[in-house]
């Protein structure tokens, strides 16, 4: 059984690659054998697996400067794209185990509760700036979330303006129907289509089951004054279903082809000036500076015409917290704590320019990252920014069912379809709490 | 002679019974142990007894999956040896180009599963697309069909390569001595053919069967069990146990169902090779 399990995580390490193709790094490891001579021997040593690929360059390069200063060698191993539980539970079960990991908030910690170092005597956290970026289980701080990010729509301004609108032309839903409409009637004229593929291929259906779906959360737990729930309501699923219309039908294609479509075919649409509205995160920046300047570039609000809209700003959350693996060595332990508070302190650069993050510490610096300075430039204007609240999505197979049925609803746009996916959404919410027990 | 082998047989049985041992009698037993447990990773865990496998039977998808799998194994083990041997009938014959033909026909079977899947993926849903049907991921009929095709195009060459050899290996002098009693050519294939490569049809058979049963690779890149589980085969269903639901408990049950699921390939098999068996012929 051992054997299976093994090959079931080597198929999908090996499915994953061939998924990410030449784009995404799979897993990659530091190249932690060079350890310098004149290092300290027996000092511990740090293995940290990593969540995000799109970070697994700048964080070996961070890695390398660490050993580099210090001799204490750090192993960045990524997983690869939507693998990372897979390759956190074969990792784990190693004797060389990592020593820093990743969960996904409240519900991810659920599974590695156990193996959670209690971080709240460390420097790390003492540097935190407030206890909503930590997770914690009484007093004991399992969890410290590190980044914030933020995601909107993203916008090619050069060609909002060659049909004729500015960024400050969209203050509303009802604006951004108006605009992207009016470009899907001349896109023959234009040359463009307003939205870029809402690929729901499921490698990358996150942007919608995922990020889209926390608007409605975020309004429904905001009216009722909640942050979680066992049992969700859908009050503003409706609005769900408009932001959606308007995604899938002007868009680069047909809504019933978005089931094979992917996120790099979206991507790849926005860079090559076919759509002029992207739906994505900060950490898309790196992949678009290539393309775009600054200046071409902006990203505003999801407005899906709930609450105040005047005073919505970008999305912007933290979904990734930093977790210690409380059975490593003492020694492991403490170079992984030491590692971590260099990384927001003398590393807070790197963190904030290469990888985009805006870090919830006192050390923070201000990110070159154009979308993380919008965020600001947002919140400065005094508008909301919207939370992340799909950290309380109850499980995989909850998103995984929203997501299904809203591709289904794509290719056929009828009622009873989207009544399939308020079902998924709201007595899925229920069952799948209702099975996590 | 036999009584030095008599003697030394523990020595040359060692190696291959300790790798054996390794690689499957110490996993097999300590999944049965997970199998009532609950756990995160393997080295830290909980029992929790027979709970895992009520919950396994309670499960309609386990069921489902089931299903789908069983009428899968069905539809594809008939298709690909009835296909395959039609091939190497053909291909015993003489005609020219034989050679190539075999060795193109062989060519699929090279190709890894997950690269087959989504490879067929694209070409399916080009097919589906312009023939104005709902994509795979929405489309569980194309689903089963496209995996039928699949695993036909995948398994052909390799039994085809093994019925040729079992052809091969009957004596000219039965073909010989049928065609002067006078059998035809449908009765030399029934009377004479057939029973003496009952050998290699014991082997196909039993390779296409557990092959189509535990399929996993295919199923997950061709349809990832799309849509809504109704193309989920078992082994792919057992996989999404272990990820679906954050918790230790549903590793636990992922387990149970892996257990399950190996005794249930376990009988099939034997079942099989002891109904093909008896029909073999000693020349």
């Amino acid at each position: 059984m051992k054997k299976l399990f093994a090959m079931l995580l080597v198929l999908a390490m090996v499915l994953s690659m061939a998924a990410c193709g030449a784009s995404a790094p799979a897993a990659t490891e530091a190249p932690a054998a060079e350890k310098p001579a004149e290092a300290p021997a027996a000092e511990g040593s740090v293995y940290y697996l990593n969540f995000k690929p799109e970070q697994d360059e700048a964080w070996q390069n961070l890695a390398k400067e660490y050993t580099e200063k210090t001799g204490v060698p750090v192993t960045v191993l990524t997983a690869a794209s939507g693998t990372y539980e897979e390759t956190l539970m074969a990792e784990m079960g190693k004797s060389e185990a990592p020593t820093l990991f990743q969960v996904n908030g409240p519900v991810g910690l659920a599974n590695w509760m156990d193996y959670c170092y209690d971080l709240s005597g460390s420097e790390l956290y003492s540097h935190l700036v407030g206890d909503d970026f930590a997770l914690k289980d009484g007093n004991a701080v399992l969890g410290i979330g590190y980044a914030l990010e933020t995601y909107g729509i993203i916008v090619n301004k050069t060609l909002l303006e060659k049909a004729g609108y500015t960024v400050d032309d969209i203050q509303s839903f009802a604006d951004l129907k108006k605009v992207a409409e009016d470009i899907t009637a001349r896109s023959a004229e234009l040359g463009f289509s307003a939205f870029s593929s809402a690929g729901m291929e499921s490698s990358s259906d996150w942007r919608f089951k995922t990020h889209l779906a926390n608007l409605p959360i975020y309004f429904e737990y905001q009216a009722d004054g909640i942050s979680t729930t066992t049992a969700i309501k859908g009050t503003y699923l409706d609005n769900y279903r408009q932001i959606w219309d308007l995604y899938i039908n002007n868009s680069t294609c047909a809504p019933a082809e978005l089931s094979a479509k992917t996120g790099d075919d979206s991507l790849n649409e926005f860079r090559n000036g076919q759509a002029a509205f992207y739906q994505n995160g900060s950490w898309a920046y790196g992949d678009l500076t290539g393309t775009f300047s600054d200046d071409e570039l902006a990203m505003i609000p999801i407005y899906i015409g709930a609450g105040d809209e005047a005073k919505q700003g970008l999305c912007t959350g933290c979904e990734n917290y930093w977790c210690v693996n409380k059975d490593a060595d003492q020694a492991d332990i403490d170079a992984t704590l030491t590692f971590l508070n260099w990384c927001v302190t003398e590393g807070a650069e790197a963190l904030a320019n290469d990888m985009g993050f805006v870090i919830p510490f006192d050390t923070a610096v201000e990110s070159n990252n154009l979308f993380a300075r919008m965020a600001n430039a947002y919140i400065a204007d005094g508008k909301t920014p919207v939370s992340w609240n799909f950290t309380t999505m109850p499980s995989e197979e909850w998103k995984n069912m929203v997501g299904q049925a809203l591709t289904a609803y794509a290719a056929d746009q009828t009622d009873a379809n989207w009544d399939a996916v308020v079902t998924a959404f709201v007595d899925g919410w229920a069952s799948e709490y209702a099975l996590l027990g | 002679m036999v009584k030095a082998t008599k003697k030394w047989w523990p020595i040359f049985v060692l190696p291959t019974f300790l790798a054996f041992i390794i690689g499957f009698i110490v996993p097999f037993l300590e999944g049965l142990y997970l199998s009532f447990c609950k756990f995160t990773t393997i080295n830290k865990a909980a029992w929790v007894g027979i709970g895992n496998y009520v919950k396994v039977f309670e499960d309609a998808q386990f069921w489902t999956s089931l299903g789908f799998t069983a009428s899968f194994t069905v539809v594809s083990t008939i298709l690909i040896n009835v296909l395959a041997f039609a091939v190497a009938l053909a291909l015993t014959k003489g005609i020219k180009g034989t050679n190539v033909f075999r060795t193109v026909y062989f060519m699929p079977n090279l190709i890894g599963g997950i690269v087959l899947g989504y490879i067929w993926n694209i070409l399916i849903n080009c097919v589906l697309s312009i023939a104005g049907q709902p994509l795979l991921a929405l489309n569980n009929k194309a689903g089963y069909w496209g995996m039928i095709i699949l695993m036909c195009w995948q398994q052909i060459g390799y039994m085809m390569i093994i019925y040729i050899a079992g052809l091969q290996s009957i004596p000219g002098s039965l073909i010989e001595a049928a065609r002067i009693d006078g059998a035809t050519g449908w009765q030399t294939l029934i009377k004479v053919k057939i029973p003496n490569v009952m050998p290699s049809i014991t082997i196909c058979m039993f390779l296409t069967l557990t092959n189509s049963f535990k399929l996993f690779d295919q199923n997950l890149a061709l349809t990832g069990g799309d849509p809504n589980h109704s193309t989920e085969m078992l082994a792919l269903n057992i996989y999404n146990n272990f990820y679906a639901r954050s918790g230790a408990a549903w590793k636990g049950i992922g387990q149970a169902k892996a257990v399950v699921f190996c005794l249930m390939v376990i009988a099939i098999s034997m079942i099989q090779l002891k109904a093909t068996r008896s029909k073999e012929v000693q020349q």
